[in-house]
């Protein structure tokens, strides 16, 4: 499904991203770790459009993404969970969540004469979603009061919501507390079940190790290691990168 | 005589009013901080008057004076597309510096600083606006069809798109908004207000010139929009209000008018810095001024 070719990405000298090559599978959790800049969140921007690479390729149902601009990328089905909490702070939470449905609301006349009414369907939808974190009574608060945790999840149903063939997850329970964590690993799981492909990068091993299918391990730019989690527990290269010599 | 002068405050309320709910669609629903906005209106003021002086009919002038400046609006947002905050202040304060350079300086055209005198009140369908009353009544009409349509605009989905493009312009990338398109379509439609409110403003004073347009006429404009609250159109009518009266007893103290003027734009600067730092939101505003 997605195929990332010889990906290099320099800042000045620091190469951030240097020839790294790597392939998820479609129904499988795949999970990117690796120490601290290691270069994961760059291969996240870099397969969202939120930076260009240098070289290569990135291949996204056999067609080259690479130098596609964010929107398109995300129209042609990649929805993206940021490491850092993303929400349009002065609207709701309902408001934040309608707007990952689709792109109709940015059709000006359609709007204006009031043809893109909220469909029940969508109003389901969001009510499902809400339940589902336990914050059925946010709908109507403002993104910007809500608490880190809170904002966590409202970030994941949206990224879920977004209409997608692939999900990115960019440390998905950093910050959050165990029972929410847990929560949210009930949740991945529940959407492999349901067919769903997900790459992940995640710091929490015991998490990772819990939830994926597959582990890419990466250090200064490239892959180091793929395999299963218990093939990666083991692997002295990964050890490594972790704890150095 | 004092009804007069009311009515004439009156359609100054409703001239700066359509000014500034088009600029609050800019500044406080989209996050583009537009200082070009005197240039729209300046635009929209020329077109209407030169229209109007070559025997054209005042809705003929009143509609390309709007469209001329959604498209002068529509020129101005594709190299400022990407800038942000300041730099997109600076650069749209440039344009507002260059439009006035050119209304000064294209003499053939503009008469340059002599102004256009001579600008016909508007006729409408065999019925002249030539007495203030009815030209109040032209401009109320006017004025609370633009704020419907803005206030459609801003309480429906594409205006939530707006705002999410304020408040996270990559995010709302990430989720699939096509946000260049999103900010030309606010700067056009802004730019499209402003264009009529000058042709209003041009057709009711009958003479205009450069100095009505320079960046300091900004200034009122902008402290409607930051004093009635960003993101908020009832701040908005409210602060246009209260704007537009709170300099009027200085014409009455008997100061020269070389005093009144600058006494005015000090009066605005001083609301403006209190409310700054008293009331950072504004009368009604939803969102904190970054």
């Amino acid at each position: 499904m997605l195929k990332i070719k010889n990906l290099k990405k320099y800042f000045g000298g620091v190469k951030a991203v240097n020839d790294c090559s790597f392939e998820i599978e479609e129904r499988k959790i795949t999970a990117l770790i690796g120490p601290n800049g290691a270069g994961k969140s760059t291969v996240f921007n870099l397969i969202s459009g939120i930076i260009k690479p240098d070289e290569g390729e990135i291949l996204f149902n056999g067609k080259n993404i690479s130098k596609l601009n964010p929107e398109k990328i995300s129209n042609l089905g990649i929805s993206r969970l940021f490491q850092q909490t993303m929400l349009f702070n002065n609207l709701t939470v309902k408001e934040n969540l309608l707007l990952a449905f689709d792109n109709e609301d940015t059709k000006f006349w359609k709007n204006f004469f009031g043809k893109n009414k909220l469909s029940n369907e969508k109003l389901k939808k969001i009510k499902a979603m809400l339940e589902l974190i336990k914050m059925e009574n946010f709908e109507n608060k403002k993104a910007k009061d809500l608490s880190y945790g809170q904002k966590r999840l409202v970030e994941l149903i949206r990224t879920i919501i977004n209409p997608h063939i692939l999900l990115m997850l960019d440390e998905p329970v950093a910050g959050v507390n165990p029972q929410i964590r847990m929560e949210i690993a009930e949740m991945l799981k529940k959407l492999k079940t349901q067919g769903e492909t997900i790459l992940l990068i995640e710091h929490d091993m015991n998490f990772t190790l819990g939830v994926s299918d597959k582990i890419i391990v990466m250090d200064e730019g490239k892959v180091i290691a793929e395999g299963k989690p218990e093939e990666i527990k083991n692997n002295p290269q990964v050890l490594e990168a972790y704890l150095g010599d | 005589m004092f009804s007069a002068y009311l009515i004439h405050l009156l359609i100054l309320i409703g001239i700066y009013l359509i000014l500034a709910i088009s600029l609050q669609l800019a500044v406080g629903f989209t996050g583009l901080l537009n200082m070009g906005h005197i240039a729209f209106y300046a635009i929209g003021a020329y077109a209407s008057a030169l229209l109007a002086l070559n025997g054209f009919p005042f809705w003929v002038c009143f509609f390309s004076a709007g469209i001329l400046a959604m498209f002068f609006g529509f020129l101005l947002s594709l190299p400022t597309n990407k800038l942000k905050g300041d730099y997109l202040a600076l650069a749209t304060m440039a344009f507002s510096l260059v439009v006035y350079a050119v209304l000064l300086n294209w003499t053939e055209l503009t008469r340059g600083p002599l102004g256009l005198p001579g600008i016909p009140k508007p006729k409408f369908l065999g019925f002249s606006f030539s007495d203030n009353l009815s030209f109040l009544i032209l401009t109320a009409i006017i004025g609370l069809i633009s704020f419907l349509i803005i206030k459609i605009i801003t309480s429906s989905q594409f205006g939530k798109v707006l705002e999410a493009t304020r408040d996270n312009e990559l995010l709302a990338r990430v989720l699939g908004k096509n946000t260049f398109k999103i900010k030309t379509m606010s700067l056009m439609i802004s730019a499209f207000f402003a264009g009529i409110a000058g042709s209003l403003y041009a057709h009711y004073i009958t003479f205009i010139d450069p100095s009505s347009f320079t960046l300091l006429q900004l200034v009122p404009v902008l402290a409607i929009v930051i004093i009635g609250g960003l993101a908020s159109l009832k701040g908005t009518v409210i602060a246009t209000v209260i704007l537009t009266l709170l300099p009027e007893p200085l014409r009455f103290i008997g100061f020269p008018s070389s005093i009144v003027g600058p006494a005015r734009q000090m009066l605005y600067a001083l609301i403006l810095i209190l409310i700054l730092i008293y009331k950072p939101k504004g009368f009604y505003g939803k969102i904190e001024l970054e």
